[in-house]
């Protein structure tokens, strides 16, 4: 079931210059929410944004009722939701999409570069739920890019990567040297060529893995088709079928 | 209240707020927003012979007041709509219209044959206006030969309701709203989107992988209603306006320009429950304006 509901703003916290974490509260309760699943936020502040702008959901509450989401500045859009104040009202198409696949009693690595930090967190409470060995590893530009450490480090081992060295080990995050090791699931969410490698790497080494993928869509929810990715089953929309696919049905992976 | 009501040929209405094809699905996608069955009717996506892939990512970009999109009719064709989908929807208590494309006139009439076999499907929109394919869609819209060869060939085959949706990238709208008149449609749905483009000056390359691309939202409704105008003065038959309708006020707008009904098509996606929002707008209006039916309101523009 999704719903379209005003979301009161409860935070908005400036991360680096340009990402930011919004938390966001329903009156009622909240439906059930996967990890990996996405919102279509309607952003009226902003004159020239005029489709809905999707977000992966970073944080759920079920006690207070509240989501967050973990934003990047790119445009207009994301520019003005920046500027949202507390208390600001905001429509919210949700829960979307397909989230994660959670696994019980495995060892699991979960990758975030950039922005694909963003479903990791939600992820790791749920699959720290289920008893699992967890290993995270994060990966940006700078130490700017990285965040949420600590929160991390609840539910797992935390290694780090960053491009330019200022945090932990220097270089790409498929680089780390935590890859060398084995795992039973791996689930990764960034830019597409990290997936790429990420998804060459558990290839290799036969492990299962699962990615979550971006893109520009329009309605969110299955009708205008513009969000696709090409799999072994024809073009499927990530709003839908998505935004988590496992790399074996993706033609990219073959 | 106000009758909302209106009819095309024998085909009745329970209210002139229709969705537009390619931005509704096959309705399914809009149950959790809202009650289907509340609509005037629904109109599918676009369903061709065998099912299509549609075109290459992107598809999409945001313009101002509107988007262009590249998805090139992606489907999973007729056999699958009637052993899947039709089960599913066929028993909603609204007016089913299926969109039909195709990349020859044998491919229309195909499709149209199999859906006049459908007890619940009262009518269909032929697409012949469709920007984003290479073979036929939108070639055979842009000339009244064209235009009506594809409109005669279907009305020997289909038997129902036959509503033709026109392009706007011609010179001359209300010439091909003539031509398919001519050849028996009972309808046309007007406009379909606009032929346009976005570039990515940083690389210096297009946006869409196909280049160009179909325009659509707000951005679009001031051509919208002067074609719809125009239309209106030159046929007899229905006018089903779209192009950019947000709103009732969008909506009454068509009703006074001549649209005997309106389609949501773009709103769906900002707001999936416009159309719901739209019915009840227009009954205010009408409600203030001290007006029985919608009908009284169709064509009813001033221009003194």
């Amino acid at each position: 079931m999704k719903y379209i509901k005003d979301f009161k703003i409860l935070k908005n916290i400036t991360i680096s210059d340009d990402t930011f974490v919004l938390e966001l509260q329903l009156r009622q309760k909240l439906p059930i929410i996967f990890p990996g699943q996405f919102v279509e936020v309607l952003i009226n502040k902003s004159k020239n944004t005029f489709l809905r702008r999707p977000f992966s959901i970073h944080d759920v509450n079920t006690s207070k009722n509240t989501i967050s989401l973990f934003i990047k500045k790119v445009g207009e859009g994301t520019e003005a939701l920046s500027k949202y104040k507390v208390g600001d009202i905001v429509n919210i198409i949700f829960p979307l999409g397909k989230g994660f696949n959670l696994v019980k009693n495995k060892k699991v690595l979960l990758i975030g570069g950039g922005c694909g930090i963003a479903p990791l967190l939600y992820l790791s409470k749920r699959l720290n739920e289920n008893n699992n060995e967890i290993h995270v590893l994060l990966g940006g530009r700078s130490k700017e890019d990285i965040i949420k450490i600590k929160e991390f480090k609840k539910y797992g081992k935390v290694y780090i990567s960053t491009e330019n060295g200022s945090l932990c080990e220097r270089g790409l995050l498929t680089q780390n040297s935590v890859l060398k090791n084995n795992f039973d699931k791996i689930y990764a969410c960034g830019p597409a060529p990290m997936l790429k490698a990420v998804a060459k790497i558990a290839k290799e080494k036969n492990t299962e893995c699962e990615v979550s993928l971006e893109n520009i869509m329009a309605c969110g929810i299955g009708a205008c088709l513009c969000c696709v990715v090409e799999t072994k089953k024809g073009n499927q929309c990530v709003c839908t079928e998505g935004p988590v696919f496992n790399i074996n049905d993706l033609t990219w992976q073959i | 209240m106000a009758d909302l009501s209106i009819n095309i040929k024998k085909l009745l209405f329970k209210n002139p707020v229709l969705t537009a094809s390619g931005t509704f699905g096959y309705g399914e996608e809009f149950e959790d927003f809202i009650a289907l069955n509340k609509l005037g009717g629904f109109i599918t996506k676009g369903t061709t012979l065998k099912s299509r892939e549609g075109n290459a990512y992107p598809r999409v970009h945001e313009t101002a007041s509107g988007m262009l999109n590249a998805v090139g009719l992606q489907n999973k064709g007729i056999d699958y709509f009637i052993k899947t989908t039709y089960p599913i929807i066929k028993d909603l208590n609204t007016n089913i219209i299926v969109n039909v494309s195709g990349s020859t006139i044998e491919d229309y009439t195909a499709v149209a044959e199999k859906l006049n076999a459908l007890e619940k499907i009262p009518a269909i929109e032929l697409n012949i206006s469709c920007p984003n394919v290479k073979q036929g869609g939108m070639a055979f819209g842009t000339s009244c030969k064209s235009a009506a060869e594809v409109t005669k060939a279907i009305r020997k085959t289909y038997k129902k309701i036959l509503i033709v949706k026109l392009s706007p990238n011609v010179t001359d709208i209300t010439e091909i709203a003539r031509a398919v008149e001519a050849e028996g449609a009972d309808a046309v749905s007007l406009i379909n989107t606009l032929l346009g483009m976005a570039i990515d000056a940083e690389i210096r390359k297009p946006v869409l992988s196909t280049v160009t691309g179909g325009l659509s939202g707000p951005c679009i409704k001031p051509i919208a209603l002067r074609m719809v105008w125009q239309t209106y003065k030159a046929v007899k038959i229905p006018i089903i306006g779209l192009g950019g309708i947000m709103n009732a006020a969008d909506a009454i707008e068509f009703f006074l320009a001549g649209a005997t009904a309106i389609q949501i098509g773009t709103a769906n996606f900002i707001d999936p429950q416009t159309s719901l929002k739209v019915i009840k707008g227009i009954e205010n209006y009408l409600s203030k304006h001290k007006i029985n039916s919608i009908n009284e309101l169709v064509g009813k523009l001033s221009i003194e």
